[in-house]
């Protein structure tokens, strides 16, 4: 079984992100970079999977020479290989653009039964990557997918879990497949100390725009058909009110407010 | 015409709720600032009575595609009949709703036609005839608008219960277009096998009303209590990051950055101390009610109502003074 998973870097989702507004640029000063935390369940189903079904896990991420920490990481949870996709020309891609440098470089890698990446990422938040990369690729489409039932690697078949608004789905499909997953479709590992260190030392292999055989017309800010035009803070919130006094008055009014509100019915 | 605005409506096998059509009322503001319709397009088996609901709730027409393969809902084969229709009729945007359902056929079709596209939006607006798309970034801290200049049609999703809901008249008559799209089982990769009803009966992202827990409850226990409550209020439960991954509530459950996106009328947060992650989640909520027994806990910044105290003894007193309010 050939598994590959994407990675993306982040910044850390407990840290206030600032935003340079006249640049259009974030501050990345003393942020700090971290797997995108939905990537994690993706890497450990990689492992999971390869670990039930036996094969080779190749990790591949888009991004500048930081990111290859988030492949370092997944070299250190005992992935086989890593590839960073990197261009100047891929800088400024929306999703369609990094669904088609991800499509790319998984064609490069060649003969892929099954891609695995988070639902989405926490900073683009976007949750679109996944389903537009299957459809580049023409394969199956499994997004949501919070259980991985069963592989059948001989005839081609997966079944896998969704979950849905209301409930679970679950799909057949036939592989090769894109499979998105949501947190809680496993426990992701930490990785060892030796990994650490092994990590640490590999040169993490590049692949550019013509290596992917990309037209630099039709990936990053050239290609990108969404623009910003304009990024504010939004109003604050009227500043609420702390309710002081005994605990019985402070209910009564906060219980007379709220139904006031004539949401709750009675 | 072709700057026609379109809405995408979502269905589980021919079922929709009132908020499967909640997108015509901004779809409808749309299609008069820039002088076209409000079509809407149902992909399904059996939509009759989607159709005519979509025209009570303000569709000029109904595109459908009809089809056993279609009566479940499969994103690969809904992508290709989305495409189908956007590629014949070019609308100037099509909006779908930010759900799993709507996200998957919208970024499929998206794909299908080689554009990117805007998510999870919570403002349009029509600016010397170019739509201009606002949505929250990096935890509601900060709001991009985009304008998608290179596609057509440009697709968008849209926040669930970003805009007002649209209203019903039944009156209303329009014409459904039905569409010879038709796909071979062996066209398709994906095989829908079931559905599970989930045990939650109420949707997070569409509750009215939602009772939250974090780390201060302390405990799967303080969920009971909190459940209670919003049992009684007809509301669903919320919980923070901190207490789905201590185990005390499952994943479905989660509020916030990593969680889901709600926008309640009321939002009631016990415990929960207020965390960049959490308030991501929820801040657009209409009013929020924060107990914590930390005065300085963040949480009271963005609260209407702030009470210091503990929750287990401020909610059992809430239950009790609810109950007798409300005569339950």
């Amino acid at each position: 079984m050939k598994i590959v998973v994407c990675i993306k870097q982040v910044p850390d989702t407990e840290a206030e992100v600032k935003w340079d507004i006249p640049k259009g640029t974030l501050k990345r000063d003393g942020m700090n970079p971290i797997t995108n935390p939905f990537d994690e369940f993706a890497l450990e189903e990689a492992l999971l999977t390869r670990e039930k079904y036996d094969g080779e896990i190749v990790a591949i991420t888009m991004g500048p020479e930081k990111a290859s920490d988030v492949l370092r990481n997944a070299l250190a949870l005992t992935v086989n290989s890593v590839y960073r996709c990197t261009d100047e020309a891929f800088a400024g891609s929306d999703t369609y653009a990094t669904a088609s440098v991800l499509a790319a470089a998984i064609k490069k890698i060649g003969d892929v039964d099954i891609v695995f990446c988070g639902k989405q990422s926490t900073d683009g938040n976007t949750g679109v990557v996944a389903a537009e990369l299957a459809t580049l690729l023409g394969w199956s489409p499994l997004t949501y997918v919070s259980k991985v039932r069963q592989i059948d690697a001989a005839s081609k078949k997966i079944v896998v879990e969704r979950a849905v608004e209301g409930g679970t789905e679950v799909v057949e499909a036939k592989l090769p497949a894109v499979v998105s997953v949501i947190k809680g479709i496993n426990e992701p590992r930490l990785p060892n100390l030796i990994g650490i260190k092994k990590a640490a030392k590999v040169e993490i292999p590049q692949w550019n725009a013509a290596d992917l055989n990309l037209d630099k017309s039709k990936v990053g800010s050239a290609a990108a058909s969404t623009k910003v035009v304009e990024i504010a803070v939004p109003p604050p919130r009227g500043a609420g009110e702390i309710l002081k006094g005994e605990i019985d008055e402070i209910v009564n009014i906060a219980t007379d407010r709220l139904i006031d509100l004539k949401v709750i019915k009675s | 015409m072709a700057n026609d605005v379109w809405v995408y409506i979502e269905h589980k096998e021919g079922a929709t709720t009132p908020m499967s059509y909640e997108l015509l009322g901004i779809g409808r503001t749309l299609a008069t600032e820039l002088g076209s319709n409000v079509n809407a397009f149902i992909i399904g088996e059996q939509i009759e009575q989607a159709a005519h609901e979509a025209i009570q709730y303000g569709a000029s027409k109904v595109f459908a595609v009809e089809g056993p393969l279609f009566k479940a809902f499969n994103g690969e084969a809904y992508a290709k009949a989305s495409h189908f229709l956007l590629s014949k009729y070019q609308p100037e945007i099509v909006l779908f709703r930010a759900t799993t359902q709507g996200t998957d056929v919208a970024a499929a079709s998206a794909a299908h036609l080689g554009f990117g596209l805007c998510t999870d939006s919570i403002g349009l607006r029509v600016e010397g005839g170019q739509i201009k798309m606002t949505r929250a970034a990096f935890g509601g801290n900060y709001t991009v608008t985009v304008v998608n200049e290179k596609a057509k049609p440009q697709i968008a999703t849209i926040r669930p219960k970003a805009f007002p809901m649209p209203e019903k008249d039944d009156s209303r008559k329009g014409d459904i277009v039905k569409e010879p799209f038709t796909l071979g089982e062996s066209e398709l990769h994906t095989k829908f096998l079931e559905f599970i009803q989930s045990q939650v009966t109420i949707n997070l992202v569409e509750a009215d009303i939602i009772v939250s827990g974090g780390r201060g409850t302390g405990g799967p226990e303080g969920f009971k209590l909190l459940k209670e409550l919003a049992d009684l209020l007809g509301g669903a439960l919320g919980a923070s990051r901190a207490a789905v991954d201590s185990g005390w509530v499952p994943y479905e459950h989660q509020v916030g950055q990593t969680g889901k996106t709600v926008k309640p009328k009321i939002y009631i947060a016990c415990g929960i101390s207020g965390a960049i992650q959490h308030l991501a989640g929820m801040k657009t909520s209409d009013c929020i009610v924060a107990i914590n027994k930390d005065p300085e806990a963040p949480i009271f910044k963005s609260a209407t109502i702030g009470i210091v105290g503990d929750y287990k003894v401020i909610v059992p007193k809430l239950l009790e003074t609810f109950k007798k309010k409300l005569n339950k």
